[in-house]
């Protein structure tokens, strides 16, 4: 309790700027990320975080300088010509996108790690900052970094909200932005330089690999809760924000966690339970609507059948579950399932030599057996499709059409007496 | 008595040849980017299986790497397929939560998992002579086995592979499981990745298993010829990027990887000119019609 008041207060200097940088990142990173991934370019983040690495050695090398800004611009450069390189090999030979995106993340990083380790070997003394581009180091977060990714994230939310319905078109419809007369390819070159910004900075804090993932998870898992671009941008600024102050705190806890890879870890759990619980577009809660839906199609479809018992065999209206299942190829775990649903709702009552419907449950089945034929009819009718080939369409229809619908059909096939197979429709 | 040199490029050759074959199918098969998050998603399954056998020895190293491995490939099968999460974010955010846990389980266990995150990122092939066996290091006889391996299974499942790989549908006719061999060839990269990992590390196996296969893509479209570019091309950049990090004095694998890239670029440049030069013999079709 003692470590969790501390790290709240934030009157740790140290926590103070872990906790400010990696919002500032979260920012950046999730803002931009976001358009990244419905661009489906979320490999492309993790080719140009990748690619900054040997950016980082070769402007070490050439001012011999340990300044920040000057470790950015080389990262920025590299980052940079990693998507150039991409695209190039994407348009001008047979490899697919994703062999080029393996290819330039690969080689450009393998090239880093021969600068790096050539670096090492020299034995320059001021080297020893250059492995936080690798592995990150967000725990030793230093206020010129916060100034920098307080610079990139400002300029970021700026061009955003600038060019927020070009980005937007850009994201959803190349072809539309094109064919309206947007400038596509600025645009795209704008939205690209943006992400490598974001990289940059960011790289130091959670390193490489991990970097894919702050610009990438946190609007993979907005994007199970909302369809409208501005929530999602914002929510997965919140994510990113939320796994990162928790992220931090973890480490804090523990001198012997790493901070950037508990962030992501944070950052991967919301996605992982926004993917499987999110309301409505979640893995759980679709699947329990499906379950629903199937359900009531079970129940409809004995209930239905039970009717046609009825209807066949005038005045019996008792029936050996033997007989019900004869009537429809049903799988027998499947019905038995659905005819304890009914039991149980009052659709269905037992009798002595077997089981028959109530009242309701027979209005029930009347009326999926009126819908069907009532469908049947307007297929043949108005449609002018052959009465053997609307059963198949019929039977999945019943369970949709609302008694509004169904009164229209009726209005418009002016109550029909019989169905195109000459049965009587109840009504 | 051979050379450290000798060794050293042996070992680069066998891990740049065993990648490279499967690249190949990667490639093919437009999967490279899982080739690349398997290799990254391995890392906890090296970590765990060090916590629990305490010891750098291969087998639980194998076992955890391939679960860990098949867990990723089953990851982004279930993100994609189930929840309907598109293929590129599903691949990323698979591999760096899994990649995220490993660099956990390493840092928190620092003391009992003898793994160093640098050996983890890019390997260290100029340390493979510690330990010999019959005169020859043990990362050689790892290594020549799971070449042998993987060649047999290259060489026996050739059918298999090339009909999944080219025609699916035609597979499925012949009852052919394109699952299976999808996952047998997911199993192949798992094992390559993680007994290639010591020496060159997780993220520089992935330049083993696209560039040379990619850059054999570029000069021809014959399987046969593709492999066996593919396997002479690792070979080569073993060979001068050894070289290349003695003049250095840098990472052995690093220079590998930076001759591969050496060897692509001039693939694609001379690729560019061939087709400038058909462009121009064949005049451009006039407009209409």
């Amino acid at each position: 309790m003692k470590t969790f008041i501390d790290f709240i207060s934030l009157n740790d200097p140290n926590v103070l700027f872990v906790v400010i940088g990696m919002i500032l990142l979260g920012i950046s990173s999730a803002t931009i990320g976001t358009f990244a991934f419905l661009q489906k370019r979320a490999l492309t983040g993790d080719a140009i975080a990748h690619s900054v690495l040997p950016g980082v050695c070769l402007s070490f090398i050439l001012f011999d300088s340990r300044n920040l800004w000057i470790l950015l611009g080389g990262a920025f450069v590299t980052g940079w010509l990693s998507i150039v390189c991409v695209d190039v090999i994407t348009k001008r030979s047979k490899l697919k996108s994703d062999t080029a995106i393996g290819l330039v993340l690969s080689v450009f990083f393998g090239v880093g790690i021969l600068l790096l380790t050539y670096i090492q070997q020299s034995g320059n003394a001021a080297q020893s900052g250059l492995n936080n581009f690798l592995f990150g180091k967000a725990a030793a977060m230093q206020p010129d970094d916060i100034k920098t990714m307080g610079g990139v994230s400002i300029l970021i939310i700026v061009m955003v909200l600038t060019f927020f319905k070009e980005f937007k078109v850009l994201s959803f419809d190349p072809a539309y932005a094109q064919s309206a007369g947007l400038p596509v390819n600025k645009l795209q070159l704008l939205l690209t330089t943006l992400t490598v910004l974001a990289v940059a900075a960011g790289i130091q804090a959670v390193g490489v690999v991990l970097m894919a993932a702050m610009l990438i998870t946190p609007a993979a898992a907005a994007k199970y809760w909302t369809n409208d671009l501005r929530k999602m941008i914002l929510l997965s600024v919140l994510f990113a924000v939320t796994g990162s102050v928790i992220g931090a705190y973890v480490s804090y806890t523990d001198n012997k966690m790493p901070t950037g890879p508990w962030i992501v870890m944070m950052i991967s759990l919301i996605a992982v339970l926004s993917i499987l619980f999110a309301p409505k577009k979640g893995v759980v809660p679709k699947y329990i609507i499906r379950k629903k839906y199937l359900n009531k199609m079970l129940r409809e479809n004995i209930l239905k059948e039970m009717y046609h018992l009825e209807e066949k065999n005038p005045g019996k209206n008792v029936f050996t579950l033997s007989e019900i299942v004869e009537e429809r190829e049903m799988k027998n775990r499947e019905f038995k399932q659905g005819f304890s649903m009914l039991l149980r709702n009052d659709f269905v009552v037992k009798h002595v030599n077997g089981f028959l419907l109530t009242e309701a449950g027979q209005a029930e089945g009347k009326r999926i057996t009126r819908i069907h034929r009532l469908w049947e009819m307007y297929l043949t009718q108005q449609l002018q499709i052959q009465g053997d080939h609307v059963h198949d369409d019929a039977e999945g229809i019943e369970h949709i059409i609302t008694p509004e619908i169904e009164q229209k059909l009726i209005m418009l096939l002016d109550k029909p007496e019989k169905d195109p197979h000459e049965k009587i429709i109840p009504y | 008595m051979m050379t450290d040199a000798f060794w050293i490029m042996l070992t680069g050759s066998l891990v740049a040849v065993t990648s490279g074959l499967l690249g190949c199918y990667l490639i093919l098969r437009k999967m490279t980017m899982v080739g690349d998050a398997i290799s990254h998603a391995v890392l906890p399954g090296i970590a765990i299986a060090f916590l629990i056998s305490g010891s750098r020895n291969s087998v639980p190293m194998l076992i955890g790497a391939a679960a860990f491995g098949m867990l990723c490939t089953v990851l982004i099968e279930l993100f994609n397929k189930k929840a309907k999460l598109q293929e590129d974010a599903s691949i990323g955010i698979s591999f760096t939560w899994l990649f995220a846990l490993g660099v956990i389980l390493i840092t928190y266990f620092a003391d009992k998992v003898d793994l160093d995150q640098d050996c983890v990122l890019y390997g260290d092939i100029t340390f493979i002579n510690f330990e010999t066996w019959a005169g020859v290091p043990t990362a050689v006889w790892l290594l020549g086995s799971l070449f042998v391996f993987i060649l047999g299974f290259i060489l026996i499942g050739y059918k298999g592979l090339y009909l999944t790989t080219f025609d699916p549908d035609y597979a499925i006719t012949l009852g052919v499981s394109v699952t299976l061999w999808h996952y047998l060839l997911m199993g192949a990269v798992s094992m390559t990745t993680v007994l290639s990992f010591e020496s060159v590390g997780a993220i520089l196996v992935v330049a083993f298993l696209i560039v040379p296969g990619a850059t054999a893509y570029l000069i021809t479209h014959k399987l046969k010829v593709m492999l066996l570019l593919a396997a002479a091309i690792g070979i080569i950049a073993s060979v001068g990027g050894y070289y290349l990090a003695l003049l250095l004095n840098a990472s052995v694998s690093g220079a590998m990887v930076t001759v591969l890239g050496g060897l692509f670029l001039i693939a694609f440049c001379g690729n560019l000119l061939v087709s400038r030069n058909k462009k121009m013999l064949i005049p451009e079709p006039s407009a209409g019609v």
